[in-house]
């Protein structure tokens, strides 16, 4: 990815308007660690910026217009008929359309250029992860590493990864705030997203569609390490734990909640295409352990 | 016997609903025991219940649409409150039923909320505007309230038998699906939804035929007032886009009552046509709604200015574009589903051109103050708070329709604070403000002017004391339905938002105590003359209260702005036109049948929703025959005598001759 543009002097006082006023942001979308995040970040500070040139002086004029023509003041003129004016009529109409031009042109750009589906520019070739999303937690596999993990995402700083993300049970979204764009997980479809992070650090990563009851644990941790460390933590993980096949995996569909990351040393390689084509059928859901209440049946998730 | 039905369905052990439903039964029976001491069931069964009056129905669903709307902000209190405490902690709430708190809170907050406060307005205002005397199909009408307070009956039912939906104000396949949701909840939503839909559609129906069949004589197309063409737009979209739901959750039913496979993950089906069907439905609904307020606005900034509306003909082409474009637009509910660059693309750029429609509309409301006289009573202040919330709330709604940013920002805080600013910022600011305006007009006095401006500016602060802080937590990342949150950094956010809502309740509280201080006081702020604020539009030529029948004589029209025109002509002379031919009017009967189809629709509804199929069979059956014996009856109209529509006539006539001879003795207009 080529360094991203330097900020102009407009974009750096939007960066600064949004940046001061919302206090706290840090840590959020406008805080991104790589080119998707900050090339959407960016759309969207423009996009604020074109419309507030247009929001701010039609606020004003709005209570200037209220101010200057209250009952109380008799000195402004009162025109108890006017109703229509051409030249206004076409002002009024010219100025959203204007607006809404650019920030079509702004759409259309962005969409193309920022298509989740659309690979990365790099010299490095990407790294692959699939992404399983379960009730309630996410299962990644690195099908190139051949290790597996739970709740818990490792990625090389400066790379792409070439997230293909899918459901084992209902639909979830795969999101990074920071990293930039999120993607649907969905049951027998496949979405694909690519994604990258030059700076090292720890990111919150969550789902951003809810999925029933243990959905607000579907959080997962995002470690962003160098190349060197992201392949010695590769190898440490293959030395040793669980391996990821059909039995585990059933297991793994099953309803829990709040799950500590841990990770599997080696990975059954059709997991993956199994889990997308459903010839692992989708999670069962609620298992209820004793006998229900009438119409309540509480499911196993969710409570801490 | 009973299906699924067992003690074990009454939530014994869980203190919350339970306690809420004893209080709520408890208060129930209060009022209907003081009903029956006082005597008042022949008056309320004989005047309210059984009416046909579009009036009697409008206030109805008025009165229905304020419970839900306090039963749904008590829903609020309960989820702001929740995710301000439960940070790295449970909180109070259980999943199971913080879930089902936020899914009733939408479903109710739009539904069962919004919908009647709109539709409960174009009832009542829109006849009269037009000069006529009722809605096209009167009893048709009145069981459509009623079909809509059952289905939000059956939604409050499930707070004390049973459980509610936990999946969402809409459910969302294949999670609504019997796999992962077994429980009852989704069934109540489906039911309620479905019988109060038939009640939705009968309004847009009525509301369609009533404006383009039912106008007074001279009462062409473009003399109607504005909130008359959004009240056609958003009858139009009623009929258009209600279909759809229904068609959409009767396959979700047969897929949970019959093992279909239209949504399930298994089998073939797809869950996201379900998505895609339900907001080709969703994304008109929330037009359905804002364009009647648009309507409301439109008679406030005029009348209250003092002037016609600028731009008349511009404000009913962009009402009719946003009616159009609104149909095209729901694939932005889901950017982040991978359509692909073109697809997105459309949909944002057809999403921000309603923008030029709404813009258009901003400005001439803008304009319609300029040279104007503007008085900042009430409804004024609620407009006025209206165009600077809803101009943000457009902002980020554009920012939505980008798909890069939506790709950020999709279902987050962001999102709920950005439709909470246009749904309250619009849609519930214009019903408070059209309650201000049009309340003489109903019970015969305004309502206390001091309380009501408390009131607003306690709701106005209180709303953005609220939902800003969730701007910025959408920024900061946070997603929307978390019941506990697991990131420090949001904590500030979550709680300044609390302090919000405890001056919304404030705000609350002054609208509670405007309605008592107003009726306490309702001799001195009554209204005589059925014109309190120099209106321009043909609701104001009828005395308040309006007397059922509307006019005692059919209005004649000679150009826009139909009263305006007569009272000038009046006060230019200096005296009332002569006194028409006055002919005895027929008026629709009342009639039980509303109430008992929809007693008789709750019943069907609860028993499906419990797997009682006996009583299905049985409430079905019955409600049928209460259409057959309407449909067989041999008188419908009545007569209303000469000398009672001369009576209510000269009282009018005596009232505006006072008038006239107050503006002679040189006081100026009335207030």
């Amino acid at each position: 990815m080529p360094a991203r543009r330097p900020f102009g002097l407009t974009r750096l006082f939007g960066a600064f308007v949004l940046a001061a006023t919302l206090t706290g942001c840090a840590g959020g979308v406008l805080d991104p660690v790589g080119p998707v995040g900050a090339n959407d970040a960016e759309i969207l500070i423009d996009a604020t910026l074109i419309m507030l040139g247009i929001v701010i002086p039609t606020i004003l004029l709005a209570f200037w217009m209220a101010w200057r023509y209250r009952a109380s003041n008799t000195k402004a003129e009162y025109l108890p008929n006017w109703s229509y004016s051409g030249r206004i009529e076409a002002v009024v109409w010219a100025i959203p359309i204007l607006t809404i031009t650019f920030i079509g042109g702004l759409i259309w750009i962005g969409s193309f250029k920022l298509d989740p589906f659309k690979p990365l520019p790099s010299k490095t070739p990407a790294v692959e992860v699939q992404v399983v999303s379960l009730d309630w937690k996410w299962l990644f596999i690195y099908p190139q590493q051949g290790v597996a993990t739970v709740n818990e995402l490792v990625v090389p700083q400066g790379t792409p990864v070439h997230f293909s993300i899918t459901s084992g049970s209902v639909f979830n979204v795969f999101f990074v705030p920071r990293m930039g764009s999120m993607i649907y997980a969905m049951p027998g479809m496949v979405s694909q997203l690519y994604l990258q992070a030059d700076k090292p650090g720890e990111l919150m990563g969550e789902s951003a569609h809810f999925s029933g009851d243990g959905f607000s644990d579907m959080n997962f941790k995002v470690h962003s390490v160098s190349a060197a460390e992201f392949d010695a933590w590769a190898q440490k993980t293959k030395a040793g734990g669980a391996m990821l096949d059909r039995a585990a995996y059933a297991q793994l569909a099953r309803q829990s909640s709040n799950v500590k990351p841990y990770a599997y040393s080696a990975i059954d390689p059709t997991i993956f295409q199994a889990v997308a084509s459903q010839k692992i059928a989708p999670a069962p859901g609620p298992q209820p352990a004793g006998p229900g209440h009438a119409g309540r049946e509480v499911s196993t998730g969710g409570n801490r | 016997m009973f299906g699924k039905l067992d003690w074990s369905a009454i939530p014994f052990n869980q203190p919350i609903p339970l306690i809420t439903s004893v209080i709520l039964i408890l208060g129930i029976l209060g009022v209907l025991g003081l009903i029956t001491v006082k005597k008042w069931w022949g008056y309320l069964w004989r005047e309210w219940i059984t009416s046909v009056d579009h009036k009697r129905i409008g206030v109805m669903y008025m009165l229905l649409g304020v419970v839900m709307l306090i039963r749904g902000f008590a829903d609020a209190i309960m989820m702001r409150t929740q995710q301000a405490v439960a940070i790295h902690s449970a909180g109070y709430l259980e999943p199971e039923h913080y879930n089902q708190i936020f899914s009733a809170h939408g479903t109710i907050m739009i539904l069962f909320g919004a919908m009647p406060l709109v539709i409960g307005l174009m009832n009542f205002v829109a006849p009269l505007q037009l000069g006529v005397r009722d809605v096209a199909f009167p009893t048709f009408n009145s069981v459509g309230f009623w079909l809509t307070a059952s289905g939000a009956l059956l939604v409050n039912i499930s707070l004390f038998v049973g459980e509610f939906s936990r999946v969402g104000w809409l459910p969302y396949a294949p999670l609504s699906e019997t796999t992962y949701s077994p429980g009852v909840g989704v069934d109540y939503y489906l039911w309620a939804v479905q019988i109060s839909g038939v009640g939705t559609l009968i309004t847009g129906i009525n509301m369609v035929t009533t404006v383009l069949k039912m106008r007074c004589p001279g009462m062409t197309y473009l003399r109607m007032p504005v909130f008359c063409w959004t009240t056609l737009a958003s009858s139009l979209l009623i009929v258009a886009v209600f279909p759809i739901l229904t068609a959409t959750l009767a396959m979700l039913t047969l897929d949970r009552y019959f093992g279909f496979h239209f949504f399930t993950n298994d089998a073939g089906g797809s869950p996201m046509m379900f998505m895609n069907l339900i907001w080709a439905w969703g994304h008109p609904e929330v037009y359905i709604l804002v364009l009647p307020a648009f309507g409301v606005f439109s008679e406030i900034f005029s009348t209250f200015s003092g002037k016609p509306l600028f731009g008349y003909r511009s404000m009913v082409a962009a009402t009719l574009f946003i009616c159009v474009v609104s149909m095209m637009v729901w694939l932005h509910h889901f950017f982040t589903m991978g359509a692909g660059a073109a697809v997105n693309t459309f949909f944002g750029i057809s999403s921000s051109v309603i923008a030029v429609g709404t813009g258009v509309k901003i400005y001439n409301w803008i304009f319609t103050m300029y040279g104007g006289r503007v008085r900042f009573e009430t409804p004024m202040l609620w407009s006025m708070g209206f165009i600077f919330t809803f101009i943000i709330g457009g902002l980020t709604g554009v920012l939505l329709a980008v798909p890069p940013a939506d790709f950020l920002t999709h279902n987050s805080m962001f999102l709920v604070a950005h439709f909470h600013n246009v749904i309250v910022g619009g849609v519930v600011f214009a019903v408070f403000a059209a309650v201000e305006y049009w309340f003489p007009k109903a019970f015969g006095f305004r309502l206390h002017a001091g309380w009501g401006k408390a009131a607003f500016w306690f709701a106005f602060i209180g709303f953005w004391v609220t939902f800003t802080p969730l701007y910025i937590l959408g920024l900061q990342g946070m997603t929307r339905r978390l019941q506990h949150i697991d990131v420090e950094a949001w904590r500030p956010m979550l709680q300044l938002s609390v302090v919000g809502v405890a001056i919304l309740i404030v705000g609350v509280i002054c609208q509670v105590i405007q309605l008592v201080v107003s009726i306490l006081q309702r001799d001195k702020l009554r209204d005589e003359t059925g014109d309190p604020w120099d209106g321009r539009s043909l609701e104001w030529a009828t005395p308040s209260p309006a007397p059922f029948f509307n006019f005692a004589v059919m209005p004649n029209v000679e150009g826009e702005e139909a009263y305006w025109g007569i009272k000038q002509r009046a006060i230019d002379t200096q005296q009332l036109a002569p006194e028409p031919d006055y002919r005895p009017v027929e008026m629709p009967l009342n009639s039980p049948v509303g109430i008992y189809t929809a007693f008789f629709s709750t019943v069907t509804g609860f028993a499906l929703i419990w797997h009682i199929w006996w009583l299905a069979g049985l409430g079905l059956f019955a409600a049928f025959i209460g259409f057959v014996v309407f449909a067989w009856r041999d008188v419908h109209e009545f007569e209303v005598p000469v000398e009672e529509l001369i009576r209510v006539e000269r009282g009018r006539r005596a009232a505006r001759d006072a008038f006239l001879e107050r503006i002679r003795q040189g006081e100026g207009a009335p207030s």
